[in-house]
């Protein structure tokens, strides 16, 4: 017999919230800190209302200091709490990236599994929101070259709960990133109380027998316009959510390739050293004689992600999606 | 500054008790004690330089002339306390009951080298420099959280104080109140860098004015001086009141590591006039022959036992099973990832077996 689920409608920053705050009152391990997310809510008001009601010991305003305070994570991690920490922008991640790097990542492999970081790192992500310089990076790669470190990017209001829930119950240390311009651009259904979002794990969002479209994160809705446009012209693209950066869905990548034998994978971090070159390795070590084309890439470029004057240049579109469908179709 | 931040003394150099309010505390058994555990981490520490030149070990960080920092501190601590050392603190760990065998495995390359004896909360060794500061001041904040009364020591040198995580750690503890302890072995350079380059402050203690914490200098090389403020910061600590920040002037008689040669940055003939004054073993020796004590027979006798103590751990050491290549792809996550699984299933094949 099945159940309804109570569900309710979200945004993407919402789900993030009542992720936390579910986790939140289903264990006094779990303790949220970082700049302004306590009375303020956070910037982005994700942590909006829980101060209140979970206290100033367990919603923690911490001072502005990002080696500090995920150093001091870590400490917290280690001593038996389950941390998530808040970097206000990923752009300011790179003071803590030391601490990330030589500590958070390797604990467990140094000490044989005896010390371990179960910690969340959330960070808003992204350009397109009109934010002031390096408040818009995406620079997800850092992370994803970090042996240790699992990287989760949700674009819907459903897997942000789920891969937040899932995440914070992980016993190795996340980063969450979060699509600053998905955050509130849509609404979900979102099932109240506790389920998660496998990390690891991505997603098929439409079948389609001709292309394989591959996004994350706030590029998923460009890559969907993109593949709705080709229909009118008879292309029908299988449209992946990666969800997981690192590890990434092999099986799920790799099924679609073999049936579609085109790839155009889409993201907005930089191009050289992106998780797109990863994806096309994977694919030419999985998949190299399915082929009928060489995949494509449309990406951010290999510049600072510039002012927001520019970023509409930076940023893919689905028109710069629908020129690489093209022209995997053409070759 | 120097003159607010004066160096804190119980025992002058030449074994005389300089501090009224401390005399109870220098008495024949401490002594002993004190000695003898200087003695054994001494002895771990020149068989390990001879280990590395034999190149029985890989690359070793001596502490020569930090025992009393070292030990003076370890023995201030509750068996429910927290270690934080640097690469050069396994004379601490060692007395706080670190496994010989494993502080050797560790200079060996062995990831085991990091894992303490059950119940014992020390932490592997800082690599990077200051990085453990922001981690006592969280694994502390834990403790407190938790509603006990542990607390935390992390060990660090000079050259840390110019980092930015030094500043992050000491405002984080300051602020959240974390029972801990910061413990600056000041042995004036930073591999071959010299205080006098490393920083304008005349002190180290005085930039805890910065965090509104106690900072205190004292005498490294004097063992009571060194266990007398440890125990009363973390007495501190337990009670509620916070972090403190000591900084304890101290020197190594030898290199950064054994791959550096102390010559090549600093007169050598300095540090030899230093162990003539300043080493603290020879300062408790001092003490007991004032005091008509010292007795040749049992300094002997401790001698002898750490170096049997220590051949012994060599030997465990040297017996230890062979490096298996699957550790290095087990412990990165819980369960590997399916690259990390690929990778050992392929490294494996093409080796055979073959370790």
């Amino acid at each position: 017999m099945k159940t309804a689920v109570q569900t309710k409608t979200l945004t993407l920053v919402q789900a993030i919230t009542d992720g936390l705050d579910t986790m939140l009152s289903e264990s006094k391990e779990v303790i949220l800190l970082g700049e302004d997310i306590g009375k303020n809510g956070g910037v982005f008001r994700a942590t909006d209302g829980l101060q209140e009601k979970y206290g100033e010991d367990r919603v923690i305003d911490t001072p502005l200091s990002e080696a500090g305070f995920v150093g001091a994570a870590i400490g917290m991690a280690v001593n038996g709490f389950r941390p998530v920490v808040e970097i206000q922008f990923l752009g300011f991640i790179y003071p803590a990236y030391e601490q990330i790097m030589t500590h958070a990542s390797r604990l467990r492999m140094r000490t044989l599994g005896h010390y371990t970081v179960p910690m969340v790192i959330r960070a808003p992500y992204g350009a397109g929101v009109r934010a002031p310089e390096i408040h818009c990076d995406s620079t997800e790669s850092l992370f994803t070259h970090m042996p240790g470190m699992k990287v989760v990017c949700p674009s819907n209001a459903y897997d942000a709960k789920g891969l937040m829930i899932a995440a914070i119950e992980d016993p190795d240390p996340v980063l969450f990133l979060e699509p600053m311009r998905s955050y509130r651009s849509s609404r979900g259904e979102v099932p109240e109380g506790k389920y998660t979002v496998e990390i690891g794990k991505g997603k098929k969002l439409t079948e389609g027998d001709d292309v394989t479209v591959i996004a994350w994160g706030a590029m998923v809705p460009v890559a969907m316009k993109a593949a709705e446009d080709m229909k009118q012209k008879g292309i029908n693209c299988e449209v992946l959510d990666l969800r997981t950066l690192y590890p990434i869905d092999k099986d799920l990548v790799i099924e679609s390739v073999q049936k579609t034998g085109r790839t155009v994978i889409v993201h907005e971090a930089h191009a050289t050293g992106g998780t797109g070159s990863d994806l096309i390795s994977l694919i030419n070590d999985e998949a190299f004689l399915y082929q009928k084309a060489p995949a494509e890439r449309v990406t951010g470029y290999d510049t600072p992600v510039p002012y927001f004057g520019f970023e509409d240049h930076y940023l893919p579109t689905p028109k710069r999606v629908a020129a690489a469908i093209e022209k995997v179709m053409k070759f | 500054m120097e003159k607010d931040f004066p160096i804190f003394q119980v025992m002058d150099q030449n074994g005389n008790i300089v501090s009224e309010e401390h005399k109870n505390l220098v008495t024949e058994e401490r002594v002993k004690k004190f000695y003898s555990e200087m003695v054994r981490i001494r002895t771990l520490d020149r068989k390990s330089i001879s280990l590395q030149r034999q190149g029985r070990i890989g690359t070793y960080a001596p502490f020569e002339g930090q025992e009393a920092s070292q030990v003076g501190t370890a023995l201030a601590l509750e068996g429910e306390d927290w270690m934080f050392p640097t690469y050069r603190d396994h004379g601490a760990a060692m007395v706080f009951g670190h496994s010989l065998r494993n502080i050797l495995l560790f200079w060996n390359g062995r990831n085991e080298g990091c894992v303490p004896p059950d119940g014992k909360k020390i932490f592997p060794p800082a690599i990077p420099i200051a990085t453990q500061i922001p981690h006592a001041a969280g694994a502390a904040f834990a403790e407190k959280q938790k509603g006990t009364k542990n607390a935390a020591i992390c060990y660090f040198g000079d050259g840390a104080t110019s980092e930015g995580d030094f500043h992050e750690g000491l405002n984080f503890a300051s602020v959240f109140k974390s029972p801990v302890v910061y413990f600056c072995q000041n042995n004036q350079f930073a591999i071959s860098v010299p205080i006098s380059k490393q920083m304008n402050s005349a002190t180290i203690a005085q930039k805890a004015l910065a965090y509104d914490i106690p900072g205190v200098r004292i005498d490294g090389n004097d063992i009571f001086a060194v266990f007398a403020e440890t125990e009363k910061a973390l007495k501190r600590a337990r009670n509620g009141e916070g972090p403190t920040l000591i900084e304890a002037m101290t020197w190594r008689y030898g290199s950064h590591t054994t791959a550096d040669d102390a010559s090549k940055y600093r007169d050598q003939g300095e540090s030899a006039l230093k162990r003539l004054e300043t080493d603290p073993l020879l300062r408790l020796e001092r003490w007991l022959k004032n005091e008509g004590l010292y007795d040749e027979a049992w300094v002997k006798e401790i001698e002898e036992q750490a170096a049997a103590e220590i051949d012994a751990a060599v030997q465990e050491m040297e017996k230890f099973p062979k490096a298996d290549p699957a550790v290095i792809f087990d412990y990165v996550f819980e369960k590997p990832t399916w690259t990390i699984e690929k990778q050992k299933r392929e490294y494996l094949e093409l080796i055979g077996g073959e370790v």
